[in-house]
């Protein structure tokens, strides 16, 4: 509960205080403190079975509940979001603090708040609460062109949210006690026919949020177009709610229709991890490489899911940790090197190595972790994912492993054009990227990628009870997996 | 176990220390803890002969901690010490040792010094790691954890685009093997169910598997070793890979990194040893590359390249050999490759470093005089190399020979054939290096000089090790104790057999040597006698040869170009084309709905007046209709 209300406060103090206390790091500190300590209180409290709730009260009438539920799962997008909000309040330029610092912790709020939510309708709340901030955050500087990219964001998610609450409410109709809890709509029995169509409207919402080839075709401009912040928002932490939404909220209440759509949406996420990164092969706009390889990765996430195997959602769960810190470095580096040289156009860059030697020490950690180099932390995730799809289908596998091929071709690109050789802009060759507190924090959150690439085994811990339970569920409840 | 710590961890150490504070360091400093931090490895390793050697089963196995759970078996980070294991320990910190060493006067006047010394000692904890890990996993780390230091060090002077290029290429290449070795693991483990090797193998020796899962296994795992030990078709990046220092040429394209798929097979000989198939595409694939590396060697005049292109041949001679089930062979010329081209390299460097940073022999000659040491030691390497009789390449090669022949002849011939390809270019570079007149304009005569102890002794030692190497491992012919085969014996549980008769033994000896004769003289008398000098204006089918048979514009065009057009086309059609449709097609979509929707909500009360009995009379007819 305190990770709902907490963000709020901060939210309502930082709009209030904006003016006076415009100061990044007072809020990336308060927030890093009261985050952290938060998430490790519920580490300690709770042993991440799905029994207890922690808030469980009547809210709108009886029937739809202020339910909240923490499993390792939850747990572990919980410090995702948490751990990673501090960070990316540390990344502004000091301009626009006092306006981007208010909405992201309302955009927390929302986040936490889906991630923990085990009511329906408390569901879609969240889910909608955490599209408002993000949507003013990308229009914060108000251009014509970003307009319209985010209106066309807006529109695309929203239909994808619409479609979810009509399967909700489909289901809602369904239950036994017209209920929105979790359970209830669990325990629902859909026909053959009725699942396509409820399966139809949850997967639109998460696959547009997540979001998978051919639905992302919001995403590319919105990354490019929004202010770091937002990117980082967006793909670091927002995306795994769709991921998120797929397995506790698609799987588990549609289960009668996943023998349908199983092989469509791994198709369309391994087509969509070959597209992205094909396309990223070619960009010189760095921000868009990040964008595509984002589309390539989370393909593999997806497809991983979908396989219904115990490795294939160790590695999502594991795999969305990671390509949220990875993200987030890379946008926040590109972020730097943006406002040092006033371009993040690999035509333009080059050199960099040689000015700003702890820059590019931790840009390159993150590099090598979205790389997948083993002992970085992209390693064990996509080791899993790749296994799982290798153990579901041999022939989609080679497709899907070309990302080890083509991941080292574009992000090394992407490295050597700005970052090594000389500096191809006469003007501002010569400037480098101070090392302050922002750069330290840069480099704290680089050491992470080496942290979990070489102990993986304990974040696994955290999610396997819950993968495990949800695969049970899915095999004793329902009979699917057969 | 703390053995086990030492090894991998001095390196290790080495690693970060000098990249955090090597830069506030004086060189000498930072340069002798480099080396002793290969060293001591090496010590410690010799110190363990003993006890492997007493007991043939001996092994220190050592668990440190669980990696990952997959399919809720857990995989470790695991280390085994045998003799294999040992034996490549030795290669790596022996040769590494002395490259570091080396290094120390060749980057003396780099800025990057501290970072390069880094990157080899994190280059030797890779490599150590490949070598030491008790499972598949561990391996792969290795594999990659090398590949990424080879990037990091192909690209050392990371200012010129040219060697980003080539440092890139080796990264990528080497990932396209590395997708083969990865579904090979995959395959591994959704069989067997371990990744560990000594389960591994129990597993294949006790159960009858079918003979296409290990092909298949065998092939995917071969894939990788293409990769990393630079066989057709994934050589192509190994010369580009000579941008680098040349140490680094040394150590990590010549003597260790690119011996790892020969480590790998050799590893797992009992799969091998049971996939006839799989041994049988090695063994053309080893023989391809050897003579097709050695024909591109033939044409060059980048001192570098020609023995880059020799390196990708020799590996060529090693894959033949276990291709034809030779595999302690295949070590034992590792072993010798190891030390003579490790050897030759730091000899190039030698030539390079006094001729100032001058890399192509047409502009050398007459370098005899200036640099004695370098002369008589890169002579050593040349001897070594080619065959010369009781030296440590002789009895290697011989002994691959040999195996080969009782295989088949056809594979034979064209073994042989590369072995005179190899004694040709050689004696060319040698000759054309060191004798004959002096032809650099830019780079005055008075100025090239030997290089310092440094640099030199270290060309003795391996020297040494390059003429008498074969004694690690003589023939039978010679005396029946005490070879490395022997005490190989207990990792490689197939039997090999390569009886020949004592007549041809004769006699392939006699070829070998007559080969080796062959090369000398015509390179004697077309580059010393006749003083001939490599020149630009090949024709025919050397001008084929000299521009490398084309294959790299072949890659880029059949494989390069269509990927950046395919890339491109998608991102045209993808993203412009249909965001466009989605663009114009919903705008005016929502436009004309809206407007429609303010026609009807005019504010005049008679039109809502008017709807609201429309409607009532809608819903009162569906009720008459329908209930």
């Amino acid at each position: 509960m305190e990770l709902l209300y907490i963000p709020l406060i901060l939210a309502l103090a930082s709009t209030m205080l904006g003016k006076m206390l415009s100061n990044k790091w007072i809020w990336s500190g308060i927030s890093l403190i009261a985050g952290f300590t938060l998430v490790l209180n519920l580490h300690c409290s709770h042993n991440f079975i799905l029994s207890e709730s922690i808030v469980d009260i009547p809210w709108l009438g009886d029937n739809i509940r202020f339910n909240l539920k923490v499993d390792g799962l939850t747990w572990l997008l919980l410090l995702l979001t948490n751990g990673l909000i501090p960070f990316i309040i540390a990344s502004q330029s000091e301009d626009k603090v006092s306006k981007i610092t208010p909405l992201i912790f309302l955009m927390q709020v929302g986040l936490n708040g889906v991630f923990m939510a085990f009511d329906g309708l408390l569901f879609y709340i969240f889910w909608e609460l955490a599209m408002i901030p993000i949507y003013f955050i990308t229009l914060i500087h108000s251009e014509r062109e970003r307009f319209k990219t985010t209106i066309r964001f807006f529109i695309y998610t929203f239909v994808g949210s619409l479609a979810m609450l009509a399967s909700l409410i489909y289901l809602y109709g369904k239950t036994d006690y017209s209920s929105f809890s979790y359970d209830n709509l669990f325990a629902v029995n859909l026909n053959y026919a009725e699942s396509i169509w409820v399966g139809s409207g949850f997967l639109l919402a998460f696959l547009i949020k997540i979001p998978v080839f051919p639905f992302h075709l919001w995403q590319p401009n919105t990354y490019v177009w929004a202010p770091s912040q937002g990117s980082m928002l967006l793909s670091g932490i927002m995306l795994k709610m769709g991921l998120y939404g797929l397995i506790r909220w698609y799987l588990l209440l549609v289960p009668e229709s996943i023998d349908f759509y199983q092989p469509i949406v791994i198709c369309l996420a391994v087509i969509g991890i070959v597209y992205g990164a094909l396309i990223a092969i070619r960009q010189d706009d760095m921000k868009r490489i990040i964008a595509y390889s984002s589309l390539s990765h989370v393909g593999l996430i997806t497809a991983g899911i979908l396989t219904l195997s115990i490795d294939g959602l160790n590695g999502a769960g594991l795999q969305m940790l990671v390509h949220g810190v990875n993200v987030v470095g890379l946008f926040w580096g590109i972020g730097l090197i943006e406002r040092t040289y006033k371009s993040r156009d690999l035509n333009d860059l080059g050199g960099i190595a040689s000015k700003s030697k702890w820059f590019t020490i931790g840009f390159f950690l993150f590099v090598i972790g979205s790389v997948a180099a083993p002992l970085s932390n992209g390693f064990p995730g996509e080791f899993m994912l790749l296994k799982s799809l290798f153990n579901y289908n041999t022939t989609m596998v080679v497709f899907a492993g070309l990302t080890v091929i083509l991941c080292a071709v574009y992000m090394l690109r992407l490295f050597q054009f700005s970052m090594l050789g000389e500096g191809k802009n006469e003007s501002n060759k010569d400037m480098c990227i101070s090392v302050n507190l922002e750069l330290i924090l840069f480099l704290i959150l680089s050491i992470t990628v080496i942290l979990i690439g070489v102990f993986p085994q304990n974040l696994i811990d955290i999610i396997n009870p819950s993968m495990d339970q949800i695969l049970k569920e899915l095999l004793n409840v329902k009979g699917v997996l057969s | 176990m703390s053995n086990l710590l030492i090894i991998l961890g001095f390196p290790l150490f080495g690693f970060i220390f000098n990249g955090l504070v090597g830069k506030y360091l004086p060189k000498s400093v930072v340069g002798s803890i480099a080396s002793l931090m290969v060293a001591i490895p090496f010590f410690v390793a010799f110190g363990m002969i003993g006890d492997l050697s007493n007991d043939a089963q001996y092994s220190v196995n050592w668990k440190a901690y669980t990696f990952l759970t997959l399919d809720n078996i857990p995989l470790s980070v695991s280390f085994t010490i045998d003799r294999l294991s040992v034996w490549m320990t030795l290669i790596i910190t022996g040769v590494g040792a002395l490259i570091h060493l080396y290094s120390t006067g060749y980057m003396k006047n780099d800025e990057g010094f501290y970072k390069f010394f880094s990157y080899l000692n994190f280059f030797i904890f890779n490599m150590l790691l490949l070598v030491l890990g008790s499972n598949f996993l561990m391996m792969f780390f290795g594999w990659e954890g090398v590949g990424l230091c080879s990037y990091l060090l192909i690209g050392f002077w990371y200012k010129n685009v040219e060697f980003g290029k080539a440092a890139r290429k080796a990264f990528v290449m080497n990932r396209i093997g590395d997708l083969g070795l990865l579904l090979g693991l995959y395959l591994i483990f959704s069989k067997f169910h371990t990744l560990e090797y000594s389960e591994f193998s129990n597993q294949i020796a006790a159960g009858n598997h079918s003979d296409n899962l290990l092909n298949a296994i065998s092939i995917l795992l071969f894939i990788g070793a293409m990769g990393k030990s630079a066989q057709i078709p994934l050589y192509t990046w190994l010369p580009d890979a000579m941008a680098g220092p040349t140490p680094v040429s040394a150590l990590i394209h010549a003597a260790t990194m690119v011996t790892a798929g020969i480590y790998l097979i050799i590893r797992n000989q009992i799969l091998f040893a049971l996939s006839p198939f799989a041994t049988e595409f090695i063994l053309w694939i080893g023989l391809a590359t050897a003579m097709l590396a050695a024909l591109i060697g033939l044409k060059q005049t980048d001192i570098k390249k020609v023995l880059a292109y020799s390196t990708v041949s020799q590996l060529g001679f090693m894959f033949v050999a276990l291709g034809v089930g030779a595999y302690s062979t295949a070590l034992f010329h590792l072993t010798t490759h190891a030390f003579f081209k490790a050897l030759l390299f730091l000899g190039a460097g030698s030539v390079i470093h006094g001729m100032h940073h001058e890399q192509d022999m047409r502009f050398m000659g007459g370098l005899k005089k200036k640099m004695p040491l370098t002369y008589w030691t890169f002579l050593a390497g040349t001897l070594a190399i080619s065959g010369f009789p009781f030296f440590s390449g002789f009895f290697s090669k011989d002994e691959i020979l040999a195996a080969t022949y009782s295989h088949g002849l056809i594979p034979y011939i064209l073994l042989l054939l590369s072995a005179l390809l190899t004694g040709i270019y050689m004696f060319r570079m040698f000759f054309v290096t060191f004798h004959g007149t002096y032809r650099n304009e830019k780079w005055d005569y008075s100025k090239v000089h030997e290089s310092p102890l440094v640099m030199t002794i270290p060309l003795m030692i391996l020297a040494v090790f390059s003429v008498f190497g074969g004694l690690i491992n003589l023939p039978k012919y010679i005396t029946e104790s005490g070879s490395l085969v022997e005490w190989l014996k207990p990792m490689l549980p197939i039997m090999e057999h390569h009886e020949i008769g004592h007549s041809e033994e004769i006699i392939l000896l006699g070829l070998a040597v007559l080969v080796f004769l062959t090369a000398l003289i015509y390179t004697r008398i077309v580059f010393l006698k006749r003083n001939r000098v490599p020149t630009d204006s090949e024709t025919g089918f050397f001008s084929v040869m000299r521009d490398k048979f084309y294959v790299d514009e072949a890659y880029n065009l059949v494989i390069v170009r269509p990927l950046e057009i395919l890339g491109d086309l998608l991102h045209l059609i993808g993203e412009g084309i249909f965001l466009k449709i989605f663009s114009f097609g919903i705008y005016p979509l929502l436009q004309v709905v809206s407007r429609l929707n303010k026609r009807i909500q005019n504010g005049n009360i008679e039109f809502y007046l008017l709807y609201m009995i429309i409607a009532v009379i809608v819903l009162l007819g569906v009720n008459l209709i329908f209930f």
